[in-house]
């Protein structure tokens, strides 16, 4: 009997004790812990080695990766950062890349969220069959769009023109945002809405007094990614510009850096770090927002 | 079309026959306002993607090529796809390249994310730094993306060659993009997975977070190993959003262009040559918009059989 209890009362105890720290779990801990330490390298040291050589100069570059010029450089200039903006005038494509980046933020933004709204809350017949065709449009396949729109913008004059781009980018931006958005109406409480209506304030009023206001994080989230995905087209902008003052960033970027057999990869680079900095920032600031816009399309 | 049918048979009946005059006169101006509403969105996305598919699907059965701007667009019947078949215009064998790279890089894309994903729901110091982390490679443009593995692979720049150079002094100065085609492929592969296995991870971690914790603590009450519960558990649990996740990656790398454009340039050869590239080249390189449209219009048409499979397949009620 007494035997019993004290081993009734020992078992949990010892169990406890295990599960604190057996070896196996120790060493299962410190596996973990290496497997994330090593999948922040595979995300950021490529990052840090594209810096690395944006500061080496165009002789370290000549020179190639080894010896003294391992994984830190021997040394460490500016140059190319001042290169790329002198010599391959790349403030212009920069330009051209913010305008038409915030423009279809811009017009997304108005666009996305009102047929967003008018999907959350107005009733309209067919919302089902607008949602869908929203969503089948994002997946059309952008390349069998070019050659259309390329005649149309040749035929029009406005072939090798920034202003174009800023409606084929809705193509990215407009299904991912109006989807997000009316999900993000949808879960603003009605009651707020339909107090207002009762008290007599007509929709629209409504609309500006009430849901906007509580609308700004969804509407600032929605934007964030509109940004990112203007940003970051490439096939649009090498298919239709084709003077180097009409770049876009990322497509000025593909022509940089080419001298006969040698490979400037610090002017490349440097251009790369520049265009890299903003979406960074935009990332580390507002990580929350970037992944709930994400993944609120994808429990649908 | 699509649309007046959906209004026929979903329009719901059941609201028409409420009382109400005071509301229903709302519910109309709603109605009204909300036509308004919605109307840009769709003349917009119509106008960038149906009115091309039209004019594609026009060029396809006519002459129109830019390089010979005098000829009459005469109509030519099938001509332009049947050209698309011969071995010459390369457009099967993009075809065969690019449904191989698309299974390769879903299948690898899928598994590693779900192992990231599976990390991340777990609590820990530096959860938030590792998910900011794997962000940022997502996040930058293709072209940041594909121009930093173009400087990894390179062998005097890069640090793929320094690094292998310590393992076996043969391999300090291997030549990757443009050399060698299976090497190319190597480093697309890579340079793709990279950006877009975090996106991935972020949409299965979203679903891991909506399990709730207890469905796994009655499984170890019960004695389920940790490789069981994750079986009879978490993939059945995940599985719409991994459909999800499916449906968008296969699209992307089915699509496959940018990386393609800035790491090789479709050599050596044309032996990494995709669809989205060949039609990049027929439209604006050769200026063929005859047979860029049929072309177009058969990558439409993959697009939307690999959609209506994935949807087919993870239909709501399958998921039970």
């Amino acid at each position: 009997m007494t035997a019993a209890v004290a081993e009734a009362g020992a078992a949990p105890a010892v169990l406890k004790y295990r599960r604190r720290i057996t070896p196996g779990k120790a060493i299962r801990e410190t596996l973990f812990y290496i497997a994330v330490v090593i999948v922040v390298l595979i995300a950021l040291f490529p990052f840090y080695w594209i810096l690395r050589t944006a500061l080496e100069s165009n002789s370290q570059v000549a020179a190639g990766v080894g010896g003294k010029n391992g994984i830190i450089p021997g040394h460490l200039s500016g140059q190319a950062f001042v290169n790329v903006f002198t010599q391959q005038h790349f403030l212009t494509p920069l330009l051209n890349s913010i305008i038409v980046a915030l423009a279809t933020t811009v017009v997304t933004i108005i666009v996305a969220s009102s047929a967003g709204y008018a999907l959350a809350r107005l009733n309209i017949r067919g919302a089902g069959a607008v949602l869908s065709f929203i969503l089948l449009a994002g997946f059309f396949p952008v390349l069998a769009m070019i050659g259309p729109i390329f005649l149309i913008l040749k035929s029009i004059g406005a072939l090798d023109s920034i202003y174009p781009l800023i409606v084929v980018y809705l193509v990215y931006t407009l299904p991912i945002s109006t989807w997000l958005l009316k999900n993000f109406f949808e879960q603003i409480p009605k009651d707020l809405e339909d107090a207002a209506l009762t008290d007599g304030a007509t929709r629209l009023q409504t609309l500006r007094k009430v849901v906007i206001p509580v609308a700004v994080p969804g509407v600032f989230t929605a934007a964030i990614l509109a940004f990112i995905l203007a940003w970051n087209d490439f096939a649009f902008a090498v298919s239709f510009l084709s003077t180097q003052s009409h770049f876009t960033a990322p497509l000025a970027i593909t022509t940089f850096g080419q001298s006969g057999y040698q490979t400037f990869y610090n002017l490349i680079d440097s251009a790369v770090v520049i265009v890299s900095i903003p979406i960074a920032l935009l990332v580390l600031f507002a990580q929350r927002r970037i992944v709930s816009g994400l993944t609120a399309g994808s429990f649908r | 079309m699509a649309a007046e049918v959906e209004k026929v048979t979903k329009g719901r009946p059941a609201r028409a026959g409420r009382p109400a005059p005071h509301s229903s006169a709302r519910e109309q101006a709603d109605r009204r306002l909300g036509y308004s509403l919605v109307t840009p969105v769709i003349v917009l996305l119509l106008a960038i993607t149906a009115f091309p598919l039209l004019y594609n699907l026009w060029n396809a059965f006519h002459f129109d090529n830019l390089s010979y701007g005098g000829l009459p667009h005469k109509w030519v019947g099938f001509s332009n796809f049947s050209t698309l078949f011969h071995a010459s215009s390369g457009w099967v064998a993009a075809l065969e390249r690019t449904l191989v790279f698309t299974v390769v890089t879903i299948v690898f894309d899928i598994v590693v994310a779900l192992a990231m994903a599976l990390m991340m729901n777990r609590t820990f110091r530096g959860r938030g730094f590792l998910r900011a982390a794997i962000l940022v490679p997502w996040a930058v443009p293709t072209v940041v993306s594909a121009t930093l593995w173009k400087t990894m692979f390179d062998p005097r720049a890069g640090f793929v060659d320094y690094f292998l150079g310590a393992f076996h002094p043969a391999w300090a100065s291997l030549s990757w993009l443009g050399a060698s085609t299976s090497r190319s492929w190597v480093a697309i592969f890579v340079a793709d997975s990279w950006k877009n296995i975090p996106f991935v991870a972020i949409i299965l971690l979203a679903g891991l977070q909506v399990i709730p914790n207890e469905v796994y603590e009655a499984a170890k009450m019960d004695g389920a190993t940790w490789w069981q519960s994750f079986r009879r558990i978490t993939l059945p649990m995940l599985k719409p959003v991994i459909s999800v996740a499916l449906i968008f990656r296969t699209l992307q790398a089915l699509l496959v262009f940018d990386v393609i454009y800035i790491m090789t340039g479709g050599g050596p050869g044309n032996s990494t040559e995709t669809l989205s590239f060949l039609n990049y080249q027929t439209f604006i390189v050769n200026t063929d918009f005859g047979v860029g449209g049929a072309m177009s219009i058969l990558l439409v048409i993959i697009a939307l059989i690999v959609s209506a499979i994935y949807v087919r397949a993870f239909r709501p009620e399958a998921t039970t």
